[in-house]
C-alpha cells in the first residue's frame, strides 16, 4: 500500500469519496465545538477583556493559512518532479481555501488590533509578509485561470508557489527573525515550549484547550475542503476529455 | 515553462534543487541587508546612540517605565519608554489605547528633538500571556502575583 497509488485518479475518488462525508462532517461538529467553547466558555482575559476571544478564530486561521501554502508547496513539488495530475489538481484546489484563511486571518486581526494595539493595520515585517502571502494567493489564482494548457499551468504555478513559499515562512517566522515588531511572538507553539526547555505557561490552559480543538476543527475544514476541490477539478478535467473525444468522433 | 516539461526527471529534480538554493540564498540576502529597515521601530538605546535628526519621523519602542507616567493638563501624557539601557522621556497628545500602562509594551511614531520624544500616534504593544482574569484577580488577593517579565527588546 503506497501513498503513489493515489496519483491514479480513480483510485484516489474511490477513496476520497468515502473519507469525505465523515470528513466533512467531523470538520464542522469539532470547528462548532472548539468556537463555542472559546466564545462562550472561556473567561474574560486579565488585560484584554472579551478581545481575547477573537484568538479562536484568528490563530486556527492564520495557522491553515501558512499551512495551506505548505501543502500547495509539496503537492506543487510532487507535480514538476512525479507528474501526477491528481497533485497538481491538489495544489489547485487548496487556493481558494487558502486565501479564504487568509483574508479571515488579516481581517479578525484588524479587528483585534483597533482595540489592543490602538490601530487596524501597521507595517510591521509579519503584518506585511502576510498581506504579500495573501497577494501571492490571488497571483496563484489568477495563473491558473490565465494558461489554458493544464500541464503548462501547472508548471509554471508550481514555480510561483515555490517563490511564495519565502513569504508563507516569514509570515510564520518574521516576530524571530526581526523581534522589534509590533505583532507578539508565538504563544501556543512557542520554540522552547515545543522541545520542553521553556516550562511557563503563557496561554492559560482555559484559553488553549478550546484554541487547540478550534485549531484541529480548522484543519479538518481545509481537509473537507480540499478532498472536495480536487475531485471537483478531477470531474471537471474528464468531462474536458470526454468533450473532445466526442468532438473527434463526431469529426 | 516549456522547458520543464521536456526536461528527464532527473533534471527537473536538478532544477528545482538550484531554483530553491538561488530563493533562500537571495531571500537571506536580502533580509540580512535589510536587518535594520525591517524593524519596525528602534529601541531607545539606539536612539540614544546615534540621535536622528530633529525634524526625521521614526518609531520608538520599548516598556513605559514604572512609576513615569504623568498626566498633564488636556490630554497631554508624559512618560519615559526603556529598554533596560536607555531612557527616552516621551510627550504625547491624544487618545492611548486601551493596554497602554506601566510596564507594558508601547510603540510611538513621532519625532525626537534631542531631549524630549514627541509623539504622534502610540500603539500598545501585547505579550504572549492570556490568563482568565479571576486568575490573575485571586493571585493577587494572595499576595503571589507577579507580573509576566516582558521579553527584554534587543
Amino acid at each position: 500500500m503506497s501513498l503513489w497509488e493515489y496519483a491514479n485518479p480513480v483510485k484516489f475518488m474511490a477513496t476520497s469519496g468515502r473519507i469525505l462525508p465523515a470528513c466533512a462532517v467531523l470538520a464542522g461538529l469539532v470547528t462548532l465545538v472548539g468556537v463555542c467553547w472559546g466564545f462562550f466558555a472561556t473567561p474574560e482575559d486579565y488585560k484584554q477583556g472579551a478581545t481575547v476571544k477573537i484568538i479562536f478564530i484568528h490563530v486556527p486561521a492564520a495557522m491553515m493559512a501558512i499551512n495551506a501554502w505548505a501543502m500547495m508547496l509539496v503537492a506543487s513539488l510532487i507535480w514538476v518532479v512525479r507528474r501526477h495530475h491528481v497533485s497538481a489538481l491538489a495544489a489547485k484546489a487548496a487556493a481558494p481555501v487558502g486565501v479564504a484563511m487568509t483574508l479571515i486571518a488579516l481581517f479578525t486581526g484588524a479587528v483585534w488590533g483597533q482595540p489592543m494595539w490602538g490601530t487596524w493595520w501597521a507595517w510591521d515585517p509579519r503584518l506585511t509578509s502576510f498581506l504579500i502571502l495573501f497577494l501571492f494567493y490571488l497571483g496563484y489564482m489568477a495563473l491558473w485561470a490565465a494558461i489554458d494548457d493544464p500541464d503548462t499551468a501547472a508548471d509554471l504555478t508550481s514555480v510561483l508557489c515555490l517563490v511564495g513559499s519565502v513569504f508563507a515562512i516569514l509570515s510564520r517566522y518574521a516576530v524571530n527573525f526581526w523581534n522589534q515588531g509590533l505583532h507578539q511572538g508565538a504563544s501556543v507553539l512557542r520554540a522552547g515550549a515545543v522541545t520542553g526547555s521553556d516550562t511557563e505557561e503563557k496561554v492559560s490552559n482555559v484559553y488553549a484547550l478550546p484554541l487547540f480543538v478550534s485549531m484541529a476543527g480548522f484543519f479538518l475544514l481545509f481537509l473537507a475542503l480540499v478532498l472536495m476541490g480536487t475531485r471537483t477539478e478531477i470531474r471537471a478535467r474528464r468531462i474536458k476529455a470526454l468533450e473532445a473525444r466526442a468532438r473527434m468522433a463526431d469529426a | 515553462m516549456a522547458g520543464l516539461k521536456g526536461l528527464k526527471k532527473k533534471r527537473r529534480v536538478q532544477v528545482l534543487m538550484v531554483a530553491a538554493l538561488a530563493l533562500v540564498l537571495s531571500a537571506g540576502l536580502i533580509g540580512y541587508g535589510f536587518r535594520d529597515g525591517i524593524n519596525f521601530f528602534r529601541s531607545p538605546s539606539q536612539v540614544m546612540e546615534s540621535p536622528p535628526a530633529p525634524n526625521e519621523v521614526f518609531r520608538i519602542g520599548g516598556l513605559v517605565e514604572e512609576g513615569s507616567i504623568v498626566r498633564g493638563e488636556g490630554e497631554t501624557v508624559r512618560f519615559s519608554v526603556t529598554d533596560g539601557g536607555a531612557v527616552v522621556p516621551v510627550e504625547f497628545t491624544g487618545i492611548l489605547p486601551d493596554l497602554f500602562a506601566e510596564g507594558q509594551g508601547m510603540v510611538g511614531t513621532g519625532s525626537y528633538d534631542g531631549r524630549v520624544f514627541v509623539a504622534t500616534e502610540i500603539l500598545a504593544k501585547h505579550d504572549e500571556t492570556y490568563m482568565p482574569k479571576e486568575v490573575v484577580d485571586a493571585l493577587k488577593e494572595q499576595g503571589v502575583w507577579e507580573e509576566p517579565e516582558p521579553e527584554p527588546e534587543s
